[in-house]
């Protein structure tokens, strides 16, 4: 080398951030004098912990507390601060920096440390005042100027820094809501189970989460007015005094660009965290390493000892990333998440969920090996997680129990029920003790979870705790402990039909995610068996509350017709009654013609079927069929089918009652109902009884005195004749009866059981004492099913094809053709 | 300096968002149509939209975990690898497709 003593080489450093400033401390350390430093930052602030921006939102922290380096520190060390002034220019030629305000410094090594900046949504009004990013002390300060208890804060964007930014502003006073393009929150960091926890906490503080929302612009009075609202692309209008925009940042390359060096998303830098002129280092947030750009700290710590490594020349290390942890920074929500935690096709799942205390965690291994972790709700494991997911050894042994963290991860779990103390509660619903039940077990003799509930109430209320006292059971009793072999829903749980439907509404469970955290599913979204039952489930429990899952829906009810062999659709018009007229056959046949509908027939329930209908083809169908008056028969799915009639009294000669009237009636009542299973009726006018009623689900026949009502039958492949239900007067009693049976089947007969399976179970008796024996249930069943019904009856044709996704389902996503 | 690569066509079909989570769209090809799913946590998967059992559309099926099922007889086809699950035989062939800034890229080759 051939330099002389005195004069020292020349660092110069553009950006006075976290990255470039802990970059210069670990040169400082190995090489202290080696360079004259010199730092150019564009923010008129030292270096502070921008990680500790949201801290300082909500007031717990304040900017001296997160300083990292003061100005005293760059004066003890010779560096020579420029803050206020960002760089204009670098010459590679002359090895300049010049600076917006004229300072210039020549540079032996330069270190570019620039950061990134937020992505700005290119919305109408994002310029109004009050419209912000969340980056800086200087966007601090203007939040806190607008802040105020009473006033209203929308944060676009539901990840890390966005939900901060929420809580912050929340703690502040302001009603916060928060605007998220994607289903769940903090995709990136969370998977949906947790997410979900998430949402549900932050709802409790008083926060509207909208999942799912696209912004459509910021509005306020006139061109350049204060922001007043935010308006989101389904026309939802949300007031907002201050909008903190929190979607996302892209490297600033900006600098590097203009200067000539490679860059892509980011500065490209090789191994070294040389980029593509030798003399030039980049690090921090500015760079893209392997087609990588990075956000969390760790990393870039890593990143500053392999660079000033290499600037000071004393070894040759390489940056090779290893995985990151996040920890979101709201206080009193325990959240973790590291590695791999979405899991791929070559990872599987250990995941542990406490319903009562909130708490999820899943580990994903990969062939023996911990690659990725989630907790929610307790993260005091998540260091030793962490350790082992970085170690990377193989688990052997360790698997089995390390869900249960490091205390118990050489246990069992029934020795670490009997290790409890006898003061420990087991029921948190009715504080029930661990003594209270085993002393209740061996005094009363109990042998069954039925027996302890009965006696403790222990596991009564919410049942997360059944597992508990399954496993109190089996330390009392020993080896005759035989568990009631209620069989579960599917291979996704252990969990009966029954108990399902008992806590989704003991625990207000009201959606399908809350029911898999409540009820520890083993599998993370359930199958095509359990899906399909638990929204039908939540839909008679909360009716007018539950938005039905689409995606948990069999093909037909999805589609709204019948898929063939073929992959083509049926579809079948409601016929009130079996009744039609010449303008609905007429329109019927003008779809066969215009659609060239290859197959027409009528049905079973008195119909007409068009059968090959294309699957894009379907909204146009309906469209016309609509116009025509015509609604969608229901004949595909788990609902309420057709009422067959016979023509009745009206025409028939040996007809004594109106049935044609009373079916059409019942029709127009029930339709739209969703049930366990299909569900036909059917009204004869006379005993010959013509509409076959004696093998429908309800079935109603005509005598001189009233009505016979019949329950239970079904054709199919056992063949099964109704039962009498009872004899009634009147058409207003076959209404208020028929309405009570259907609503009873559909509280509690098991998904997929039609109404026969389910009265030879319950037993004709237990149908009885409720419908016709006891009138205060009856009129209670008949009011709820009314009231279900007010949700029920749109009809989902005519839906569809005003739907906003424009039939998305209906049609391919793209044409490669 | 690496060995020889297949280059493979990737074609544009659309945003993440296009296709709802647990759930499918298809893409017409001159091949016939590919299923593409979307799983709970953003893995996406593609399909010929076929049951190896009697070509039911896969993409009308239940997704559920890595796998789908064939909403006509009920078999469960594995997204990972096409085949069918459990003791049933037969296997739907992948398409290679990947997300890249929140577009669908679909690779013009069969890979298995």
């Amino acid at each position: 080398m051939n330099m002389m003593s005195s004069a020292r080489k020349k660092l110069v450093v553009v950006g006075n951030g976290m990255a470039g400033m802990r970059t210069v401390e670990e040169i400082l350390q190995r090489a202290p004098g080696m360079f004259d430093i010199t730092v150019f930052g564009a923010e008129p602030q030292p270096n502070y912990d921008r990680i500790m921006l949201s801290p300082l939102l909500a007031g717990d922290k304040s900017f001296e507390q997160i300083v990292i380096n003061s100005l005293a520190w760059y004066q003890a060390n010779n560096i020579k601060l420029i803050t206020g002034e960002a760089v204009q220019d670098i010459n590679r030629y002359s090895r300049t920096v010049t600076g917006e305000h004229g300072s210039v410094s020549r540079y032996d090594i330069l270190l570019l440390a620039t950061g990134s900046n937020p992505f700005v949504l290119p919305l109408p009004g994002v310029t109004r005042p009050g419209v912000m990013t969340f980056r800086s002390v200087a966007d601090v300060e203007q939040m806190l100027s607008i802040a105020a208890p009473g006033k209203n804060a929308v944060i676009i964007g539901g990840g890390l820094l966005g939900l901060e930014a929420a809580h912050g502003l929340n703690l502040r006073g302001m009603s916060v809501s928060v605007v998220h393009l994607m289903p769940t929150l903090m995709e990136r960091q969370l998977d949906a189970s947790a997410a979900h926890l998430l949402e549900r906490k932050l709802g409790a503080r008083g926060m509207n989460i909208y999942i799912s929302a696209n912004t459509e612009s910021f509005d306020g009075a006139g061109d350049n007015g204060h922001v007043q609202s935010v308006t989101l692309k389904d026309g939802q209008c949300l007031k907002a005094d201050l909008v903190v925009m929190a979607v996302g940042i892209r490297p600033n390359a900006t600098l590097a660009k203009a200067c000539g060096l490679a860059t892509d998303r980011g500065v490209l830098v090789d191994d070294t965290m040389r980029t593509s002129d030798p003399d030039i280092f980049a690090i921090g947030e500015c760079i893209e390493h392997n087609k990588q750009c990075y956000g969390l700290v760790a990393p870039i710590w890593d990143m500053a000892k392999v660079a000033a490594d290499h600037i000071c020349g004393v070894a040759q290390p390489v940056f090779s990333p290893v995985a990151a942890g996040t920890r979101l920074k709201v206080s009193g929500i325990e959240m973790f998440s590291a590695g791999a935690f979405m899991g791929d096709k070559s990872t599987e799942d250990i995941v542990l969920r406490d319903a009562a205390r909130g708490v999820y965690k899943r580990l994903v291994l990969r062939e023996d090996r911990l690659v990725g972790v989630v907790c929610f709700g307790d993260t005091r494991d998540a260091g030793w997680y962490f350790e082992l997911l970085k170690n990377g050894d193989s688990l052997g042994t360790l698997r089995d129990t390390m869900i249960f963290g490091p205390a118990t991860a050489t246990g069992d779990p029934d020795t670490a029920l009997a290790a409890l103390a006898d003061s420990a509660e087991i029921c948190g619903c009715n504080g029930i003790k661990k003594a209270t039940i085993c002393n209740a077990i061996a005094e009363h003799g109990l042998t069954t979870i039925e027996d302890v509930r009965t006696r403790t109430k222990a596991s009564a209320s919410c049942g997360s705790c059944t597992g508990l006292v399954e496993g109190l059971l089996k330390l009392s009793l020993g080896a005759d402990y035989a568990p009631e072999a209620a069989k579960p829903m599917c291979k996704c749980t252990l969990h009966g039909h029954d108990e399902v439907r008992r806590r989704i509404k003991n625990a207000a469970l009201k959606t399908i995610p809350a029911i898999m955290q409540a009820m520890q599913w083993l599998t993370p979204n359930g199958c095509a068996s359990c899906r399909p039952a638990l929204n039908f489930y939540l839909l008679v429990a909360w009716p007018g509350e539950y938005v039905d899952d689409a995606q948990s829906r069999l093909v037909n009810e999805r589609m709204h017709a019948n898929i063939q062999k073929d992959g083509t659709y049926s579809v079948v018009p409601r016929m009130w009654g079996g009744t039609t007229s010449a303008q609905e056959l007429r329109a019927i046949a003008d779809v066969v013609d215009k659609f060239s509908i290859p197959a027409v027939k009528v049905t079973g329930g008195q119909r007409i079927d068009m059968l090959g209908v294309k699957k894009e083809d379907l909204r146009a169908v309906w469209q016309d069929l609509n116009a025509a008056g015509l609604v969608s028969g229901h004949a595909y799915g788990k609902a309420l089918r057709t009422v067959k009639t016979c023509v009745g009294s009206e025409w028939c000669r040996f007809g004594v009652q109106d049935s044609t009237a009373l079916g059409v009636a019942l029709e127009k009542a029930t339709w739209g109902s969703w049930h366990p299973h299909k569900v036909k009726l059917a009204v004869s006018g006379c005993p010959r009884n013509c509409a076959e009623a004696t093998i429908k689900d309800f079935g109603v026949v005509a005598t001189d005195a009233g009505w016979d009502l019949h329950v239970g039958g079904n054709g199919g492949i056992k063949v099964r004749a109704t039962e009498l239900l009872c004899k009634v007067m009147t058409e207003q009693d076959v209404m208020e009866y028929a309405c009570a049976f259907l609503q009873l089947y559909r509280m509690e007969a098991r998904y997929l059981e039609r109404t026969a399976p389910w009265i030879e179970r319950v037993g004709l008796k237990y149908v009885q004492e409720r419908i016709v024996d006891n009138a205060e249930i009856r009129t209670a069943l008949f009011a709820d099913f009314l009231y279900a019904q007010k949700f029920a009856q749109t009809d989902p044709w005519a839906e569809e094809a005003s739907d906003k996704t424009l039939g998305r389902k209906f049609n391919a996503i793209a044409e490669l053709v | 300096m690496d060995g020889m690569r297949v280059v493979e066509n990737f074609d544009d079909i659309g945003a993440l968002e296009d296709i709802p989570r647990l759930g499918a769209r298809t893409v017409t090809t001159t091949l016939g149509d590919v299923a593409v799913f979307r799983t709970a946590d953003d893995t996406l998967y593609a399909l010929r939209d076929q049951c190896p059992h009697k070509a039911g559309p896969l993409s009308q099926g239940i997704v559920h975990g890595d796998s789908v099922t064939c909403p006509l007889h009920g078999w469960v086809i594995s997204l990972q690898t096409g085949h069918a699950m459990g003791l049933d035989k037969g296997c739907t062939p992948r398409f290679t497709v990947k997300v890249e800034n929140g577009r669908i890229l679909l690779a013009s080759g069969v890979i298995a």
